[in-house]
C-alpha cells in the first residue's frame, strides 16, 4: 500500500480545526496524538451500546462490555509480541505503570545498598518514581551519561552495572531529543549483571515496531493517548513471573480473590494489579487505536515520519542561528531546535500566532536541559498525519519568528 | 499620578491603533527590550518566579504609601509583558493593585500570555505583585 498522508488526514476530524485564522499544523505529536475518527466513534459506540462493569454482572451487558476489554488486552498483547495478554496490565499511562513497578516490585527487589540505573535522557515520569523508591529503601540512583549529540554513552553504562544494580529503566526513544536507544543491548548487559529493566516505550510504539518478547524486556510501559488512542489508559507489560512474585499495588475491589478481615487472598494476574473499575472504556477503545496502526502499518508510519523528519531537520539547518539540539544518529519524530539568543518560548508563542502547535520548555526532562545548558527547546514532534506543506509551514514559522525576535 | 484605570486605557488606545498581531507582538517586544534592565542586585534567587518555560525576576518596595515594582524576564515576549505590568501598576496604592482586574491584558489581544498552561511566570508574578501590595496594604492599615 502506498503511504498517502492526505488520505490519513481524511480520518482525524480535529485537523480541520483553525487556530488563529489558520488550519492548524499539528506538531506537538509527542506530547499527545489526535484521534482518528473509528476511536472517537468507537467512545461514542461504547456508551451508547455497550457500558457496564466488567467482572461483575451475570447480565447480558457486563458479558459484552468483560469480552470487549478482554478482547482489547489481546489485541494490545499481539501489537507488542507479549507471550500473554495476562502479561498486560492496564494503568492510566506511562506514569502509572512506572510508579506500580517502582513501588510494587521496587518493594521486593530493593534493599540496602543497592543501586538503580536510569539516564540522563529520562523524563522526570522515569526518574522521580525511582528516587522516590531510593529514598525509602536507602539505595542509589545511578545516571547513565548522554554525549553532546543526546545518545547514551554504553561504555559508561558498563561501568554503572554490577551485583547492586537491581533495576535499570530507561526509554526506548527520548520525548525531548528523538535519540532512538539501543534498548536491547542496554537489556542484554543489564541481564548479564542480574538485573530487571523496565522500558518507557511511551514515545517509542506509535512509530517503530515494537516486540517485547525480542527485546526480552522485563517491563515495558506506554500509553494510550500517543498512539491515537483515549487518554487515561495505558498499559503495563511485565514477564508473568515477575508480575507474579510481586505485592499488589492498590487494594480494591477486583483485585482479591477472598476477603476476610482476618485474611485476604489476591486475584490472579492480571487482575491483581487492577483494584478497582478500570478505565473501561478507554481500554476497549485502545484497541481500535492499535488496529487503526496495524491498518496502516507501523513500518509505512516509521517510513513517512523518518522522511519528514530528515526534510525538516535538513531545511530548518538552512535557517541563519538555527541549532538542533540532539543530533543522534538514530533518530525519530522529533526536532528539538533553538534559534540563536532567542528564548524558546518567544519562538513557540510566535509559532502559535501563526498557528503551528509545537511544545516550548523543559519538556518534563530538567536534568538533561541542565546538561546541554539551555534553558529548554522548541520541539516540534512528528505523527503519521503531519505532511511536507506542514514542515514548510514551520520553517516560514521559525523565519517569521526569527525576523521578529531578531 | 494617574491611576490604573487611567494608564490602562491609554495602552489600550495606543493598541488600537494596530491592525494585525504582527504589530503588536513587534510593539511588546520592542518595550521589552527597551526596558531599563533590572538592577543585577535584585536578580535573586528570592525574587525569581517559577516558570516551566520562561522565568521572571520581581522586585518589590513600599515607600509613602505607594508599592513600587522592577521586573525583569529572560523571554522577550514576557519580558515586554511584565514591562506593561509594572508600567501599570508601579507606584500605586497598594490596595489598588490587589484588586486591579487588570482587564486591559485581555483586551489588547495577550490574555493568551496569562493562561496557565503557558508557565511563562507572568501569572505567578500578578499573584506575587498582588500578595506583596496586600501585604503592604494591611500594614499601612
Amino acid at each position: 500500500m502506498m503511504f498517502d498522508a492526505e488520505k490519513i488526514r481524511k480520518d482525524f476530524p480535529i485537523l480541520d480545526v483553525h487556530v488563529n485564522g489558520k488550519r492548524l499544523v499539528y506538531l506537538d505529536n509527542a506530547a499527545t496524538t489526535q484521534k482518528p475518527k473509528r476511536v472517537i466513534d468507537a467512545l461514542v459506540k461504547y456508551y451508547s451500546e455497550e457500558n457496564s462493569n466488567v467482572h461483575r454482572g451475570v447480565h447480558f451487558l457486563s458479558d459484552k462490555a468483560t469480552t470487549l476489554y478482554e478482547n482489547s488486552r489481546k489485541t494490545i498483547a499481539e501489537f507488542i509480541n507479549a507471550g500473554k495478554p495476562e502479561e498486560l496490565i492496564f494503568v492510566r499511562g506511562t506514569t502509572e505503570a512506572i510508579n506500580l513497578v517502582a513501588s510494587s516490585y521496587g518493594e521486593v527487589s530493593v534493599g540496602t545498598g543497592d543501586e538503580v540505573i536510569v539516564s540522563h535522557l529520562e523524563h522526570h515520569s522515569n526518574i522521580v518514581p525511582w528516587q522516590i523508591l531510593c529514598e525509602r529503601k536507602g539505595a542509589s540512583l545511578k545516571v547513565i551519561p548522554v554525549n553532546d549529540s543526546g545518545e547514551l554513552d554504553i561504555e559508561a553504562y558498563r561501568k554503572l552495572l554490577s551485583s547492586r544494580t537491581k533495576i535499570v529503566a530507561v526509554n526506548q526513544i527520548s520525548n525531548s531529543l528523538g535519540t532512538v536507544n539501543p534498548v536491547r543491548e542496554i537489556i542484554r548487559q543489564a541481564h548479564d549483571a542480574g538485573a530487571v529493566v523496565l522500558i518507557d516505550g511511551a514515545q517509542a510504539v506509535q512509530h517503530s515496531n515494537v516486540d517485547v518478547r525480542e527485546l526480552d524486556a522485563d517491563f515495558y510501559a506506554f500509553s494510550g493517548h500517543k498512539m491515537y488512542g483515549p487518554t487515561g489508559i495505558g498499559i503495563l507489560y511485565g514477564k508473568e513471573k515477575l508480575l507474579d512474585s510481586m505485592p499488589p499495588y492498590q487494594g480494591g475491589g477486583d483485585m482479591i480473590k477472598n476477603v476476610s478481615f482476618e485474611k485476604t487472598t489476591y486475584n490472579e494476574l492480571p487482575y491483581k494489579f487492577e483494584a478497582g473499575t478500570p478505565d473501561i472504556s478507554g481500554a476497549i477503545v485502545l484497541s481500535e487505536a492499535v488496529k487503526y496502526i496495524k491498518e496502516i502499518g507501523i513500518e509505512n508510519i516509521a517510513g513517512h515520519e523518518r522522511e519528514l523528519l530528515e526534510y525538516g531537520t535538513s531545511k530548518l539547518s538552512e535557517i541563519d542561528g538555527f541549532r538542533l539540539v540532539g543530533n543522534a544518529k538514530e533518530k525519530a519524530s522529533v526536532i528539538s531546535f533553538l534559534l540563536d539568543g532567542i528564548h524558546p518560548y518567544d519562538t513557540g508563542a510566535i509559532l502559535d500566532k501563526t498557528g503551528i502547535a509545537v511544545r516550548t520548555g523543559l519538556h518534563c526532562t530538567e536534568p538533561l536541559m541542565k546538561r546541554f545548558g539551555i534553558p529548554g527547546t522548541v520541539r516540534a514532534s512528528i505523527a503519521m498525519y503531519n505532511t511536507k506543506e506542514e514542515i514548510d509551514a514551520l520553517v516560514n514559522g521559525v523565519i517569521k519568528a526569527k525576523k521578529m525576535l531578531s | 499620578m494617574k491611576n490604573i484605570t487611567e494608564i490602562e486605557n491609554e495602552i489600550i488606545e495606543e493598541f488600537s491603533f494596530f491592525d494585525n498581531w504582527e504589530e503588536k507582538y513587534e510593539y511588546i517586544i520592542d518595550f521589552g527590550k527597551n526596558l531599563k534592565p533590572m538592577d543585577a542586585a535584585y536578580k535573586t534567587d528570592e525574587n525569581k518566579v517559577a516558570g516551566c518555560v520562561s522565568q521572571v525576576w520581581l522586585h518589590s518596595d513600599y515607600r509613602d504609601g505607594r508599592v513600587t515594582f522592577e521586573a525583569d524576564s529572560d523571554a522577550i515576549i514576557t519580558k515586554g509583558l511584565v514591562g506593561l505590568l509594572v508600567k501599570v501598576l508601579s507606584g500605586q496604592k497598594p490596595a489598588d493593585v490587589a484588586n486591579a482586574e487588570l482587564a486591559f491584558i485581555d483586551k489588547i489581544g495577550m490574555k493568551e500570555h496569562l493562561s496557565p498552561t503557558r508557565s511563562n511566570g507572568l501569572v505567578n508574578m500578578i499573584k506575587h505583585m498582588k500578595r506583596a501590595s496586600a501585604a503592604y496594604a494591611s500594614i499601612s492599615n
